[in-house]
């Protein structure tokens, strides 16, 4: 059986009714789930084109090969600011704070998270730390330590810039922690009666498995920064070896929570992705049990790969062999996770719609990313590559090709059901054509660049490479100019979109069978009993909704 | 007659694992190899490259043919199949990255072994030259690896001497913001350029002054990161002749791009006139021949 309503029992009517209501909603104190969703989503977006405009200077400095374009010390700010905007302040806030707040509730069949103002709170400290950080610029200087803010380098940079740039990251990652705490109680404790864990949509797992690393490893990244803090104003000698302290005692602690970061940016991703493509080929998931395990796993081993990004600093024979094996090892769960995708494409009924395409972009890209990172976990060649732009490309294959991608189908997938409203195809696939050739321009050279010579993080290079970054700056002007039809779509559509109706997509988790946007209480009346949320193929479906358009 | 599928599959595999050799062997994306263990990093390189490029096509040629062969017809309003997985199937492609990657795994073990990644300290052929080594590592931090002479710590680039046995060459390295700085202990050079002679056995004594550097050179496959604190040893030998850059590859600072300067590998004469013309006191080196290359420094 697909679908059955039963009265709610546990999950607890909304209360704070002295809301402001209509669009003035997204500037208040909201405890709605799908407010600060949404207050998330474009308040990630604002801070996506500001870090994108950072890119942008970067690449212009790089279009030659002197560093004629701003003074070297504008570009260390500008590359720390573009590291930090980005993870900080748009992946790690879009792909758990929006998604996860907008959708957890209606997979849990609840009416809103476990902790509401907790939840406001969480989204209520990113704008001022988002502020804080960019304000540093004005005030004197920013960070310029690049957004690992190795000592003793962060410990000789213009001190001010380098307390602000810790300040906010503190704050954002409490933002995170308090993000993570919702999530584990909602998935937890929040589910509606009768639905087990393991009838949970995908991306309930994912958000599981993302929550549990940030609540595991991000209090040790703000112990490390209260620590690196100390050593800047009142001078202590933690990591300051001048002072007795060791600056690679720094980097396992940076670490021990930035590589479980990585997969905080990409868990999530994961996640969506699994709701999406079973809707678009109308085929259930495939292997939801494997892929549950898949999440468990990387979660675990992502606790304990962390030195791969320390094998040039001395580290020990026996770490370097221990990492290489638990790093390598972390592509057999990520491929379980990719096999089970296509296998959940292969006979369906695919519809190749702008959602399916960046679904299909984040597949091609991420394995690109994934091969790299299986040859960077290997000591004997990542002593080379290390530090050049062959990582730059790396884990932009892996954030950008990866995680960027699938918000942007996921934008397009959810679209209707936020505003109500269908977004325009002919614009999407316009996005997503120039987005995939403008990324793929834009780094894949940088593979080349890396191996030959070209270290990352600098302002000037060996007049060799001209041409090779002047491709990838073309690159990244091509996808400049594709948010273009991205932003005319999401705006014109809001107002003149086709009209979705409830389900356009004909889709089966519980997000779907309500209204569109849905009510302040998501479902009237009981929350659905969706146990089968990837059932297509069965009978008999749920009939909510009229199918408008495909 | 149409072809049973798991022919079309095997045949189809073993195209993708021959494009993928094809791509390795003659696809060069590295720059020369100028020293002992960049041949053997080359090798590594052709391996992944090839295992790489196989299973990226694979994959993506997979997704393509799903998406063009399971496409929806307009109108189509039906679902796919209703299959919710096959344990076999799961087995298989769980089996096949575990295999892969542990071949991946142990076989770059075994070239990081030959580059001499593995060997303890106190084993291998160079004798450094101990001065002074201020360390202040905190214990079980970092290799505390005592030198076949007793001196004091070092951390060690985890790149052993490879090649020919003949004596080692001793180089002081200080980095800095934004310069290396060499010093050659026996005759007193000071320099901004690193003169190496071909095919012997180069040991570099680094040490940072300020903040964290890298010392890279790209023709060599070889990195280390020079952190202030921690001396660190890093050795290699060159075998080809040229003057190739030594590149900062850890942010230093406003001027890190600019830190940059060059290995000259040179023919051992070449080299010991040079020694001859740049030591600050005469030293007794033999000139058997005279140089024929021009002095560089
Ligand atoms: C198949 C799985 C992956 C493997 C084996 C892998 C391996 C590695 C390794 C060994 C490095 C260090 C390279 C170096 O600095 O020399 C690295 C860097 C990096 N990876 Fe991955 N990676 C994988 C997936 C990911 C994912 C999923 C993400 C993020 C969503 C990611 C993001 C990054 C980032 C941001 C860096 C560079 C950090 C920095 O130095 O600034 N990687 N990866
Ligand atoms: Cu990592
Ligand atoms: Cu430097």
């Amino acid at each position: 059986m697909t679908l059955t309503l039963s009265p709610p029992t546990a999950t607890p009517e909304p209360q704070a009714p002295l809301q402001p209501q209509g669009w003035l909603r997204y500037f208040s104190f909201s405890v709605d789930h799908k407010v600060i969703g949404l207050q998330y989503l474009v308040c990630g977006f604002i801070f996506y084109f500001i870090g994108g405009a950072l890119a942008g200077m970067i690449r212009t400095e790089l279009w030659t090969p002197l560093s004629d374009f701003m003074p070297r010390e504008t570009y260390n700010e500008v590359l720390t600011m573009h590291g930090t905007v980005m993870i900080f302040l748009w992946i790690v806030p879009v792909v758990n704070g929006a998604f996860g707040n907008y959708l957890i509730p209606f997979y849990v069949g609840a009416r809103d998270m476990a902790f509401p103002r907790l939840n406001a709170v969480a989204f209520w400290l990113i704008p001022p730390a988002g502020l804080l950080l960019i304000s540093s610029y004005f005030i004197g200087s920013a960070s310029q330590s690049g957004w690992t803010a190795y000592p003793p380098l962060s410990l000789t940079t213009p001190a001010t810039g380098q307390v602000i740039w810790i300040l906010s990251v503190l704050l954002l990652g409490g933002s995170s922690i308090f993000g993570g705490i919702n999530f584990i109680a909602t998935i937890l404790k929040l589910r509606r009666p009768g639905l087990k864990l393991l009838q949970l949509p995908m991306f309930c797992w994912a958000l599981l498995g993302t929550s549990i690393l940030v609540v595991l490893s991000t209090p040790v990244l703000a112990g490390t920064l209260v620590l690196l803090s100390f050593d800047i104003i009142a001078h202590t000698g933690f990591f300051n070896p001048a002072l007795g302290g060791n600056a690679v005692v720094y980097q396992h602690l940076f670490w021990f929570y930035s590589h479980p970061a990585v997969y905080i940016m990409v868990l999530p991703a994961f996640g969506l992705v699994s709701e999406i493509l079973p809707v678009h080929a109308r085929k259930p998931l495939f292997g939801y049990i494997t892929m549950v395990y898949s999440i468990l796993a990387i979660v675990v081993l992502g606790l304990v790969v962390w030195a791969h990004h320390m094998f040039t600093s001395g580290t020990p024979p026996w770490m370097r062999l221990f990492f290489t094996i638990a790093t390598s090892l972390i592509a057999v769960p990520t491929g379980i996770k990719f096999f089970n995708w296509l296998a959940t494409l292969w006979g369906g009924k695919i519809a190749l719609n702008t959602a399916m395409l960046f679904s299909c972009g984040f597949i091609v890209n991420f394995v690109f990313g994934g091969i790299t990172g299986v040859a960077l976990a290997q000591v004997p060649f990542d002593i080379h590559v290390h530090d050049t732009y062959f990582v730059v490309a790396h884990f932009h294959y892996i954030v950008y090709g990866g995680t960027v991608f699938v918000i942007f189908g996921s934008v397009y997938h959810w679209y209707p059901k936020f505003t109500g409203r269908m977004a325009n195809e002919t614009l999407g696939r316009l996005h997503f054509v120039l987005t995939f050739i403008g990324f793929n321009l834009c780094f894949a050279p940088q593979h080349w660049l890396g191996l030959n010579g070209m270290p990352r993080r600098v302002a000037e290079y060996d007049p060799q490479f001209t041409f090779i970054n002047q491709l990838s700056s073309v690159g990244a002007l091509l996808m400049a100019i594709s948010t273009l039809p991205f932003l005319i779509n999401m705006v014109y559509s809001a107002f003149a979109g086709e009209k979705a109706g409830d389900n356009p997509w004909r889709a089966l988790t519980p997000e779907w069978l309500t209204s569109s946007p849905p009510p302040v209480e998501n479902w009237k009346g009981p929350a659905p009993l969706v146990t089968h949320p990837y059932g297509y193929g069965e009978a008999p479906k749920p009939q909510t909704a009229v199918a408008s358009s495909t | 007659m149409p072809i049973p599928a798991a022919i079309l599959t095997l045949g189809l595999s073993v195209v993708l694992v021959l494009v993928g050799l094809w791509v390795g062997q003659n696809v060069n994306m590295l720059p020369i190899d100028a020293s002992a263990n960049a041949p053997v990093y080359d090798e590594l390189f052709q391996v992944l490259f090839s295992i790489g490029t196989s299973l990226l096509l694979g994959i993506v040629g997979l997704l393509i043919y799903s998406l063009v062969r399971y496409r929806r017809v307009a109108g189509d309003t039906g679902d796919g199949l209703p299959i919710e997985g096959n344990l076999p199937l799961e087995i298989f492609w769980t089996a096949v990255p575990a295999i892969v990657v542990l071949f991946i795994g142990i076989y770059s073990y075994d070239i990081y072994e030959r580059m001499g990644g593995m060997a303890p300290l106190n084993d291998h052929s160079v004798h450094v030259m101990q001065a002074s080594a201020d360390s202040s590592i905190a214990a079980g931090m970092a290799m505390e690896a005592s030198q076949g002479s007793g001196g004091p710590a070092r951390i060690w680039g985890g790149i052993s001497p490879t090649g020919s046995g003949a004596a080692a060459v001793n180089v002081d390295v200080t980095a800095m913001q934004f310069a290396f700085i060499f010093r050659y202990p026996e005759s007193g050079i000071i320099s901004g350029e690193l003169h190496v002679p071909v095919g012997q056995t180069v040991a570099l004594n680094m040490e940072a002054k300020d903040v964290i550097h890298a010392f890279w050179v790209p023709q060599f496959r070889l990195k280390q990161d020079v952190i202030p604190g921690q001396p660190t040893l890093l050795s290699f030998t060159a075998t080809k002749e040229g003057r190739y850059p030594i590149i900062c590859a850890e942010l230093c600072g406003p001027y890190h791009g600019g830190m940059r300067s060059t290995v000259v590998v040179e023919d051992p004469e070449t080299y010991s006139t040079w020694v001859t013309k740049n030591s600050p006191a005469p030293l007794p080196v033999s000139v058997s021949s005279a140089p024929s290359a021009p002095l560089q420094s």
